[in-house]
């Protein structure tokens, strides 16, 4: 075993300063440089203040916003503890929870089925996203709310819909965080803002 | 439903198309010879053996002498690793102040890093300093990962040396997966996660004022380095709390099929560079298509499982068109969770796109059950292979009961010595999950950790001894591991998971190592047509299954019982 020591030591060193110092402080110099802006953690700015990323979900509670997924991050959406229920699917807790959100949702929405998304936590309590069709059932709450037309609103969550990359990858989803972004501009403008 | 199945398909033919090449590479690496980076790297690794007192060339270690090599180094990792944790408000990078560890968190999270098993009784963000994750735990991605890779080219060589005591060097083989593999693939990676918004930065967590008018904190850090390499090298530690499901670890569809690739990619290219160096590469297909079939079965299972939603829902105003969103992201969705939670639990990685506690039971029964069966559908890097052998010393022997012969594989006899050693290291997931899961269920020091109660309660200590002992490192996550019962317990289950495998196999290959190479005759079993493989399926289903299945009937099964009748608890 002695014998196995020097090997150890010397190896052990060098491989710390290799990946433990040199390689993340050296991906950390090239992301800075070539993507500045994710490597920052996509920041969203409005009037030079910072009001989220645009890849971290925030909380939203009034009738004129689109309201994200119920999170079990923290008291909800706390970014920096995420985290998901980890509740089973035979749990009362779950089911109970489930049970009041969908009928508060389904009464507000005379009586139409509420999308499984809108009553379910995500994994990381973080999930910038909704389903199209989430974003739809709150469609008219929203117009109500800001003395829009339902068309007008309807148009605007289609234009910010994210379809599968490539049209084959993941799942067709709308951003909350840049949904409302487009629908204060919508509001202020009256006309939608250009997407990207 | 088509849509997943595409993608599906897709992901199949994206990973068999990256492995071949990388393990032709990999093979070469492992054989000495030339590969592309040989001019850039080799007089940096010969000035690294000089250092360290290591002959490169020469008949290579024997099995006992490279164990004692493993042991020694993962050892010195251990300490350094514990002292780093323990003492991480004295150290540098840590601005946001966060305290030590305490000492079982800290022998546990040592262990967990060491042994590739990466399970996570802390929640990143709120525990760890940047410099505890790069100089701590990043270093241990790498080292562990390159521990496997290096046991995994061991064992390899034990099956074709012929009459030879070596089954190479240690030391060697460990810088050879690092700076020729895991670092350049990292760098790679890390680019191109940071490219689909992960973040690489060294700042306070940002304070934001959301479009409500409310506070927001959001944790920053050197994430995309780390992730690439937890992947990679299946150790599966995530940056933060909820791991990859966290938009930060794992932001778009593309980052979710790059990382799943990764996860696989390096077991899966296992299978062809054990092919190229036995000289035979219909061994090392038979093998992968053995493997391929179980992948296709389970995940079959846990998505069926996943799509049909949660039955208590049925009678609520819910659209469940969706499925189980409970605990899964809207970009991911049904499809791409399960697939990852196939690959991360075929392989030793143990990182989630989506919390498993809050899976279906069927949908939790397959994930489990990969865990249990050892690991070995692809597996860990290195440790996948090296336990799919045993598998296969394994189904030979009983082959070679069947016809009354003495087994061979490629031309070794395989006689009782190491069909005993097999054994012993097949054991070790038993005594893991069964006595050690047994004793938690029934102590109150360990039941208290329960989040869920009823047969999910079961199922939730069933799946932290079963990752534990496989080094897996996915949990469900409501299960409350961070007190000293578990992180003691689970930290024992650990490295008799990872060294009570390593050292028996590596016994293996020193004891095939040493044997004459037969030719083969006419009563020789094939063991690279479909005969075979359905052999190999059939011994890891009915060893492994049978083992676990009297607790997976009072865990997943029970519950999924519960389910179908209305019950809740």
């Amino acid at each position: 075993m002695l014998s196995q020591i020097r090997p150890a030591l010397v190896m052990m060193t060098v491989m710390l300063l290799l990946t433990g110092v040199a390689y993340p402080l050296g991906v950390t110099a090239l992301a800075q440089l070539v993507f500045p802006d994710q490597a920052h953690g996509s920041l969203v700015e409005r009037d030079g203040r910072v009001i989220g990323s645009r890849l971290v979900g925030q909380p939203f509670a009034g009738a004129g916003y689109f309201h994200p997924r119920p999170s079990a991050a923290g008291a909800g959406y706390d970014a920096a503890a995420s985290g998901g229920s980890n509740l089973g699917p035979t749990s009362s807790a779950l089911l109970a929870r489930v049970n009041a959100a969908a009928g508060r949702l389904s009464d507000e929405a005379g009586g139409l089925p509420v999308p499984v998304d809108l009553v379910t936590t995500s994994g990381s309590g973080l999930d910038p996203d909704i389903s199209p069709a989430a974003a739809q059932f709150q469609a008219p709450r929203v117009a109500g709310a800001r003395g829009l037309t339902l068309l007008q609103v309807r148009r605007l969550v289609r234009a910010q819909t994210a379809g599968r990359t490539f049209g084959l990858f993941g799942e067709p989803r709308v951003n909350v965080l840049q949904l409302n972004l487009a629908l204060d501009a919508l509001t202020a403008t009256g006309e939608p803002p250009p997407t990207d | 439903m088509a849509s997943d199945i595409l993608q599906f398909l897709l992901y199949g033919a994206l990973l068999t198309l990256l492995a071949w090449p990388l393990g032709l590479y990999m093979a070469r690496l492992f054989s000495g010879e030339r590969v592309l980076l040989t001019p850039l790297l080799a007089p940096a690794e010969r000035a690294l053996y000089r250092a360290c007192g290591v002959a490169a060339d020469g008949p290579g270690q024997h099995w006992t002498r490279y164990a004692r090599s493993v042991l020694a180094f993962n050892l010195a990792g251990w300490l350094i690793l514990y002292a780093i944790l323990r003492l991480q408000h004295l150290l540098p990078w840590n601005p946001q102040g966060l305290p030590p560890m305490s000492p079982d968190l800290a022998f546990n999270t040592a262990v967990s890093f060491v042994t590739n098993t990466n399970w996570q009784a802390y929640g990143g963000e709120t525990t760890l300093s940047y410099f505890s994750q790069m100089v701590g735990l990043t270093v241990q991605n790498f080292l562990s990962a390159g521990t496997g890779i290096a046991v995994g080219a061991a064992v390899i060589r034990g099956f074709f040396a012929r009459e030879s005591r070596g089954l190479g060097n240690f030391w060697v083989d460990l810088t050879r997966s690092v700076l020729y593999l895991l670092l350049p693939l990292s760098i790679v990676g890390a680019l191109l996660l940071v490219w689909q918004g992960v973040p690489q930065n060294l700042l306070h967590y940002v304070e934001a004022t959301t479009l409500e008018g409310g506070n927001q904190l959001i944790a920053q850090g050197p994430a995309a380095s780390q992730i690439a390499i937890k992947q990679l090298g299946t150790n599966g530690g995530g940056f933060f709390n909820a791991n990859s499901a966290v938009p930060y670890e794992n932001p778009t569809p593309l980052s979710n099929l790059l990382e799943m690739l990764a996860i696989l990619l390096i077991p899966a290219a296992f299978c062809f560079m054990f092919g190229r160096m036995v000289k035979d590469m219909r061994q090392g297909v038979a093998i992968f298509a053995a493997m391929a079939i179980l992948f296709v079965a389970a995940l079959a299972l846990t998505y069926g499982a996943e799509l049909q939603g949660n039955a208590l829902f049925a009678h609520l105003p819910i659209d469940q068109a969706a499925g189980n969103l409970e605990g899964k992201e809207v970009r991911f969705g049904v499809g791409n969770s399960a697939l990852w939670a196939t690959a991360t639990t075929a392989a030793s990685n143990g990182s989630v796109n989506a919390m498993h506690d809050s899976f279906t039971p069927l949908g939790m029964l397959a994930p489990l059950l990969l865990i249990q069966t050892g690991e070995v559908v692809f597996g860990g890097v290195g440790s996948g292979f090296y336990g799919m052998l045993a598998f296969v010393l394994l189904a030979v022997f009983l082959a070679g009961l069947m016809v009354g012969r003495t087994p061979e594989y490629l031309g070794k006899k395989i006689e009782a010595r190491e069909v005993t050693l097999a054994i012993l290291a097949f054991l070790v997931m038993p005594l893991g999950v069964l006595v050690f899961g047994a004793l938690a269920a029934v102590l109150p020091a360990g039941a208290g950790s329960i989040l869920n109660h009823g047969p999910h309660g079961l199922s939730e200590i069933l799946y932290a001894y079963s990752s534990a002992t496989g080094n897996n490192g996915s949990a469900f996550a409501g299960f409350n591991a961070n007190v000293p019962f578990h992180n003691v317990l689970q930290g024992i289950a650990m490295l008799l998971g990872r060294y009570g495998f390593i050292v028996p196999m590596l016994a293996v290959a020193g004891s095939l190592a040493g044997k004459k190479t037969v030719p083969a005759s006419a009563g020789t079993f094939p063991t690279h047509g479909p005969l075979f493989v359905g052999l190999l399926v059939a011994t890891i289903l009915i060893l492994g299954g049978l083992t676990f299945f009297p607790a997976l009937a009072l865990g997943p099964v029970a519950e999924q019982a519960a389910l179908l009748a209305g019950q809740t608890f």
